[in-house]
């Protein structure tokens, strides 16, 4: 039976009684929840670039490599050893059911001119499947073919990097450009991919059908040779499946015997990827377990305060006692403060928080997100605090006596 | 049936090692409408006594009705209850809230009560005007003088219509004056709303106003002197 509105506005009337003290107090609240506040937002924001750096990548890719070459017992790496072939990854997308697509990949850098521009980049030689791995649609233009890639035709794709660089507001496709002075067309522009997960710009580059780089551009040892492949596995579940698919053909079409080491890594991109956003978001975590460290310092610093409070009041309490105040309506009116106060605090955290963060985020060009979450806990989280460290006080102002309590000068 | 019976009632602290026997088997009734006074020097008893009458405190022996309810089977709650229902405290120091208007100190026991808000205004009003403060109502407590507050007080006492004042030394902190009109009050309500006043003093002319006078000595009754002529 007991009356809300009236206690919350008795509450608030002793809280504005001492005006100073309430604002001290909730001071720790305030900083509290700002700090989670913005600890959270500045760790979310870093989960979400990485996950889109991850989403700018490709899903569910794999990446195969090389060999190493071992000469004279030293082992020099994986990919030192040139045994992929675009033979390889034929044979993978023809034969591996759980296999998507495969884009072969024989890159270098080379020098590009247009007109007075030029501009140093890396050149990559693919297949038209690159654009499906890479889930990398095209910002105009057309992409090149199979035909394009038989013929080993000269022309290119441009990243927008390299268009910023040689063609300024200039539209580029149609335009002939020079790679190491050989002349290709641009048919296409890609999409902006922006950076990558190890903060690479990925649209600083240029795509070549396969052929044209193996036979024009970067002359190889052993014909059909390329560097790595990039591979789209059908779905996340068959990530694992395709590993160990791609892993057989490559072991039956390179001879290799049981016993004998694999001349090829198959790397899980995507699971490389994975483990780094899983590693931001434990740092987020962190940051807001430490954070929230203040907010219980601000939760002691309510019970210090209402401990003195129920002290100096401890006559208002008798004659509430005396006229009829059962022990839940003490308990209850000084739970009430303790929360006002904390959920004040909590409020006015939010807003530091929310703001503070925006700041930082401007200041250091770090991304910070606020999301609704953060605040939801923030708040959940302060009007615990004071339920929990208002509880004492008030379990011990419901339970003096009340002879005591109206004697007491 | 009297309003309250009391049947050899003791209350003994424990203070470290001593035992304080501060009543010693007091046995008496007070009847619906009566105004007694209570008197008798500090540490007679008579405070123990008081605070067992107003449900403050239970007694360690013996028995006591209220309105035929035995409190030494309550709790805490209950007797809080039978406090806010039943008995009207009337304090020396008028123990109003600070800072709270003089309408509002009125409303409190009924908002323990559960009253519903606007009956709570009503009755608030209703009460202050018996005590002739219906100006007064938004006033804070600094803001009233010593019998003003203790008119509150007595308004908060009569706001449940309890049956029972409870007054500690209400002239205790008021000049002569004041004293007469608030004992004057005291009296009206006793004969017009047949309310009975029981009243700690230590004067004996506050004691002439009541009818009935009991006196404590070394936690025992002393005297117990119904008085007929009225105080004039």
């Amino acid at each position: 039976m007991v009356n809300v509105p009236w206690t919350a506005k008795l509450a608030l009337r002793a809280l504005k009684a001492n005006k100073m003290r309430t604002l001290l107090t909730m001071l720790g609240i305030i900083i509290g929840v700002a700090a989670v506040i913005a600890m959270l937002a500045v760790g979310t924001g870093a989960t979400r670039k990485i996950t889109e750096q991850i989403s700018t990548m490709g899903s569910n890719l794999l990446i195969v490599l090389p060999g190493s070459t071992t000469s004279g017992g030293i082992r020099m790496g994986a990919g030192t050893q040139p045994t992929l072939t675009a033979g390889d990854a034929q044979a993978i997308s023809t034969e591996a059911p759980a296999v998507d697509a495969v884009a072969p990949v024989l890159s270098g850098t080379a020098q590009v001119v247009y007109g007075h521009q030029n501009w140093s980049t890396g050149i990559v030689g693919t297949t038209p499947a690159m654009l499906t791995v890479r889930d990398w649609p095209l910002a105009e233009g057309r992409g090149f073919t199979r035909a394009d890639v038989r013929n080993a035709t000269k022309v290119c794709l441009l990243g927008q990097t390299v268009v910023d660089n040689l063609f300024g507001d200039e539209d580029p496709v149609g335009k002939d450009i020079r790679i190491q002075n050989l002349p290709f067309t641009v048919i296409g522009v890609l999409a902006v991919k922006g950076q990558s997960v190890m903060g690479q710009d990925q649209d600083d580059t240029i795509m070549i059908p396969l052929t044209t780089a193996q036979t024009k551009l970067f002359g190889t040892a052993f014909p059909g040779m390329i560097r790595i492949m990039l591979v789209k596995a059908k779905s996340t579940g068959e990530l694992d499946n395709a590993q160990t698919q791609i892993t057989d053909i490559l072991r039956q079409r390179h001879h290799i015997g049981p016993k004998q080491d694999d001349d090829f890594t198959v790397r899980n991109l995507t699971q490389i990827m994975k483990t780094a956003e899983q590693s931001t978001k434990i740092m987020t975590l962190l940051l807001g377990a430490i954070a929230s460290v203040s907010l219980l310092v601000g939760g002691i610093g309510i019970m210090n305060i209402m401990l003195v409070s129920i002290t100096e009041r401890t006559r208002e309490i008798g004659i509430r006692m005396a006229i009829g105040a059962k022990t839940w309506d003490i308990r209850f009116q000084f739970l009430m403060e303790a929360f006002i106060m904390s959920m004040i605090g909590g409020i006015g955290g939010i807003i530091i928080g929310m703001s503070g963060s925006a700041v930082l985020s401007r200041i250091a060009g770090w991304p910070a997100v606020v999301s609704p979450f953060s605040i939801f806990l923030a708040f959940g989280f302060s009007g615990a605090v004071g339920i929990f460290f208002g509880f004492y006080p008030a379990y011990k102002a419901s339970l003096l006596n009340p002879i005591d309590a109206l004697r007491y000068e | 049936m009297a309003l309250i019976e009391v049947d050899k009632i003791s209350k003994t602290y424990t203070l470290g090692d001593v035992e304080v026997n501060a009543l010693r088997g007091v046995s008496l009734t007070i009847g619906k409408g009566e105004f007694v006074s209570i008197m008798g020097a500090s540490g007679s008893g008579k405070s123990t006594f008081m605070n067992i009458l107003g449900c403050l405190d239970k007694p360690t022996g013996g028995r006591y009705l209220l309105d035929g309810v035995d409190i030494s089977g309550l709790d805490r709650d209950e007797l809080a209850e039978i406090r806010n229902g039943k008995i009207g405290f009337v304090f020396q120091g008028f123990n109003l809230l600070p800072r709270t208007q003089a309408i509002e100190n009125v409303e409190l026991p009924m908002f323990y009560k559960g009253v519903p808000a606007a009956k709570r205004t009503e009755r608030a009003r209703a009460a202050l005007s018996m005590v002739g403060l219906e100006d007064r109502a938004k006033h804070y407590p600094n803001q009233l003088s010593g019998g003003q507050q203790q008119r509150v007080a007595i308004a908060r006492a009569l706001v449940n219509e309890a049956p029972i004042i409870l007054a500690d030394e209400p002239t205790g902190n008021l000049d002569t004056k004041t004293s007469v009109e608030i004992m004057d009050l005291f009296r009206h309500l006793n004969a017009e709303n047949g309310i009975t006043i029981i009243l700690v003093t230590h004067e004996p002319d506050i004691a002439e106003w009541s009818r009935r006078t009991i006196r404590f000595m070394d936690g025992q009754l002393m005297s117990d002197e119904e008085r007929t002529e009225r105080h004039g």
